[in-house]
């Protein structure tokens, strides 16, 4: 607040200034949460308990705004410029440079996305970092070439360079026994150097020194004009349709190479073909992203969506996507201060895309694989426990009902409070109910069932291992071990069917039938003596 | 383009730097030996690991680590500066692992992920703070090795040594120089055949994080003076000659420090001439050597190639020959 009351003391304008603040202040938490409401959506698809989800959606999001509001305030009190002003200003698009900015930025992302993902899935996503710094020389040649700042020379120019880099590298690795990262690295370094070389040379000219063409080291898009938001437009729009119409062709020759091949795809036609659009896109976005960090936006937004889905269209739509909110973000922050390169920060936005998605992705991301693993091993847990309830009662023919501590860590080996934290867990999913202060344990019938399904799908499954792959009845436990967890219904009644519903397992043990489960007690006839849950006094 | 060419002064470009000029280009000169010596000599075996982009990574991420440094300890230290690094360049190298291990993003997108976040940041913290650290975004990439002799010179013993920055690279080269030579064995072996490595007792894990925390030494080291990008091509490209012209490892260690010798000391006269980028004309010079090695080497040359088919191509075999015979065939 102190901000806005010194702007409005400033410039004396009153209180439609100190609203002013407000609004952009509303209006500028707008698109913040882009990067918070992605997480309740894929945490949605995972079926958690709800208060769970709130308490994980909770911290996320706290942990995702932190760092932007932290920033936000430095940027502020650094370079002492009006923040807010500077966003409201963002946000009416009045002056044309912000449109120019906003516009080039996302069609730029749209684009990088888009190429970026097939040079993601084609394992060459660091062949975009050696282009980006193989059309330097390019730049500054074009440059040469009628001594101003021409975007369709420098283009040209760029192109060409960025080409016989790609073609130098193909050569070197055909022609010597380098390998392809140190092609890339000489052919990155090397056209760098020339680069460098002919841009300080150019500097040193009389009318160079004023042209700002060191912009394209590290990108403003502050800078961009109409024509160079032109040229993006159409370098995009050349993308968009050229993979539109080639798509079978491209993701042929991405996934299957060898096959495209046999059938007649020309291949190299293909590739060189991406190559040359890539060649564009890198070279219209120079301006806005810098040499250094043009491979970022190729590779951050596609890697992003490639962790979040295994359909090729998706990942396209994904990438693009992301790639355009980072520019919308690198575009508005850059805004926000003086001598705030646009690069880092669009870098920094897909950078944040890509962590999430790393975390957090429904299918790949490390902590839902984690709490995926860890859910499936609580799972094998307590269906171990459960089982060991009922060996115990197998092993006393099903007189009594309830379980004590001492028994069941007898059978498990285990120690009487590890026992008690496994029944524990079970009560907490209505398997058990505990007595005479959690010493005993009784199976509900749920639990009952439970264990039933589980031993006869163990018992089931060494039966089949002796009968139908005639292995040694002492060597199937471990195999049954693993899979009385996972196998289905279906599975069960297939393998019941296919051992003819037999009683008895390898062993000579009882395996407890569908009419056991519902009964609740194995081989009793009489229901008044029941065991296992539910009988009445 | 008379204008971008100036004439070819030989008084000026040849004899000045080793006569009047000595006292600093000279430095300029030795300082570029050091560089590309460590660069070089570390490079090889990145060439050897296929980690030549790992190189790449940790030349621009050491960057933040840097920035950091000079945040925290509020001077241009050199020991803060190389924690700064030491710790940027493990976290580079651990970062790459955990996205390249942890999911299914291949290790080059991993590379590039990590090296361009890192970097990033990196540029966004100067420019942020650009009043309170001393290092702009053109020194970042250029470097400014033809101002090294104005540093702090260093005296021990009474006796002055140079600049501050030439010392501490020479005391760096030496340092990697040495340890190579002390670990030759380690190294040779864990490059070649991890398998071997492990039955003799090696430690993979450990020599490549050693090579990693050398690699962050020397780039933060080197950076100064050749700036960030142009590291890349001091790691990469008198291994990369060298190993065009040799198959034996001692040879192309010895070859690698003659590479960077030359292409140091002609790209000075280089830059002089055509009044550019010193650190820029170095590299231009050694790449001239590597497309020198790359067509005219003994035994895997272009030149010696296109003569082999010429030679070892029996007449009746060539593919005219061949396809001519197969027409009349049918």
């Amino acid at each position: 607040m102190g901000v806005s009351e010194v702007s409005a003391g400033r410039t004396g304008v009153g209180l439609r200034t100190l609203q002013r603040p407000m609004k952009a202040a509303q209006e500028r938490r707008t698109p913040r949460p882009r990067g918070v409401c992605l997480a309740p959506c894929t945490f949605a698809t995972a079926s958690w308990s709800a208060a769970l989800l709130r308490r994980f959606a909770l911290t996320l999001a706290l942990l995702i705004l932190m760092p932007f509001g932290a920033h936000a305030a430095k940027i502020g009190d650094l370079i002492q410029t009006n923040v807010l002003e500077q966003a409201l200003d963002f946000f009416t698009f009045r002056e044309p440079a912000v449109r120019f900015a906003l516009l080039g930025s996302m069609l730029l992302g749209i684009c990088c996305g888009l190429l970026g993902s097939f040079i993601v899935v084609r394992k060459m996503a660091l062949v975009g970092d050696a282009l980006s710094h193989a059309v330097l020389p390019g730049v500054a040649l074009g440059f040469l070439w009628n001594m101003s700042k021409d975007p369709v020379a420098i283009f040209i120019g760029a192109t060409i360079a960025g080409l016989v880099g790609t073609g130098v590298v193909t050569l070197i690795k055909q022609t010597t026994r380098l390998k392809e990262d140190t092609a890339l690295g000489l052919v990155l370094a090397s056209f760098f150097a020339v680069g460098i070389c002919l841009l300080t040379m150019i500097q040193r000219l009389p009318t160079g020194n004023k042209t700002g063409i060191d912009k394209f080291l590290f990108g403003q898009a502050a800078a961009m004009g109409a024509d160079d938001v032109r040229l993006i437009a159409i370098v995009t729009a050349l993308s968009i349709l050229t993979i539109a119409v080639f798509y079978k062709e491209f993701l042929l020759t991405s996934f299957d190479a060898g096959f495209a091949r046999a059938t007649g795809f020309p291949v190299q036609a293909i590739h060189y073909g991406l190559m040359l659009l890539l060649a564009f896109s890198v070279v219209v976005a120079l301006q806005a992203v810098g040499v250094v960090l043009v491979s970022a936006m190729l590779i951050t937004p596609a890697a992003a969506a490639y962790l979040l889905t295994d359909r090729m269209s998706r990942m396209l739509w994904l990438a693009a996507f992301f790639g355009m909110a980072a520019g919308a973000v690198g575009a508005f922050l850059s805004y926000l201060g003086p001598n705030l390169p646009t690069g880092p920060f669009m870098v920094l936005g897909a950078t944040t895309v890509f962590v999430i998605a790393f975390l957090f992705g429904p299918r790949h991301g490390v902590v839902m694989r984690w709490w995926r693993q860890r859910s499936r091993a609580q799972r094998v847990q307590r269906e171990n426990t459960l089982k060991s309830m009922y060996h115990v009662l197998e092993a006393r023919e099903f007189k009594g009902d309830g379980v004590s501590m001492r028994e069941l860590s007898e059978r498990r080996r285990e120690t009487i409070e590890e026992a008690k934290q496994q029944v524990g867990q079970l009560r907490r999913h209505d398997m058990v109910t505990l007595q005479e202060e959690g010493n005993v344990a009784f199976l509900t019938p749920s639990g009952w069932q439970l264990a039933c399904a589980i031993v006869r799908n163990h018992r089931l499954w060494e039966l089949y291992l002796t009968n139908a792959a005639h292995i040694a009845a002492d060597h199937v436990h471990e195999d049954a071990e693993k899979i009385e967890h996972v196998l289905g219904e279906d599975v069960v009644r297939e393998l019941e069917r296919r051992l003819e519903y037999a009683k008895t397992d390898p062993h000579g043990r009882r395996i407890p039938s569908l009419a056991d489960m519902r009964l609740g007690g194995v081989g009793q006839e009489r229901t008044d003596e029941l065991v296992g849950y539910g009988r009445r006094p | 383009m008379n204008q971008l060419l100036p004439a070819f002064d030989f008084q000026h470009v040849v004899v000045m730097p080793w006569t009047s000029g000595l006292s600093s280009y000279g430095w300029s000169m030795l300082m570029g030996f050091f560089v590309a010596t460590a660069c070089g000599l570390i490079g090889n075996y990145l060439i050897l690991r296929r980690m030549a982009l790992v190189g790449d990574a940790i030349s621009h991420s050491v960057l933040p680590g840097i920035a950091i440094a000079f945040l925290l300890a509020k001077s241009r230290g050199s020991l803060a500066m190389f924690l700064g690094a030491l710790v940027a360049g493990l976290v580079t190298t651990i970062l790459i692992e955990i996205i390249h291990k942890k999911s299914r993003v291949k290790q080059d997108a991993a590379i590039g992920i990590t090296f361009s976040s890192l970097f990033a940041i990196g540029v966004i913290l100067i420019s942020l703070y650009a009043s309170r650290v001393d290092l702009d975004q053109e020194c970042v990439l250029y470097g400014e090795i033809g101002n090294v002799w104005i540093d702090t010179p260093v005296t021990i013993g009474g006796i002055a040594l140079g600049p501050a920055t030439v010392v501490r690279m020479g005391v760096v080269a030496l340092i990697t120089a040495a340890l190579i030579l002390l670990f030759y064995k380690e190294l040779l072996v864990s490059s070649f055949d991890a398998g071997l490595a492990f039955s003799l007792g090696i430690n993979a894990t450990v020599v490549h994080y050693a090579l990693m925390c050398m690699l962050s030494v020397i780039v933060v080291s080197a950076f100064e003076s050749v700036g960030a990008i142009l590291v890349i091509a001091m790691l990469i490209l008198p291994g990369a000659t060298a190993s065009l012209v040799s198959h034996r490892l001692p040879v192309i260690l010895g070859l690698t420090i003659l590479h960077a010798a030359l292409s140091s000391v002609l790209g000075l006269h280089l830059a002089l001439w055509l009044e550019c980028s010193i650190a820029g004309a170095m590299v231009v010079m050694g790449t001239m050597f590597f497309v020198l090695a790359w067509i005219f080497s003994p035994s895997q040359g272009l030149l010696r190639r296109w003569l082999w088919r010429r030679v070892e191509l029996p007449q009746e075999m060539t593919p005219e020959a061949v396809r001519s015979g197969g027409a009349q065939a049918s």
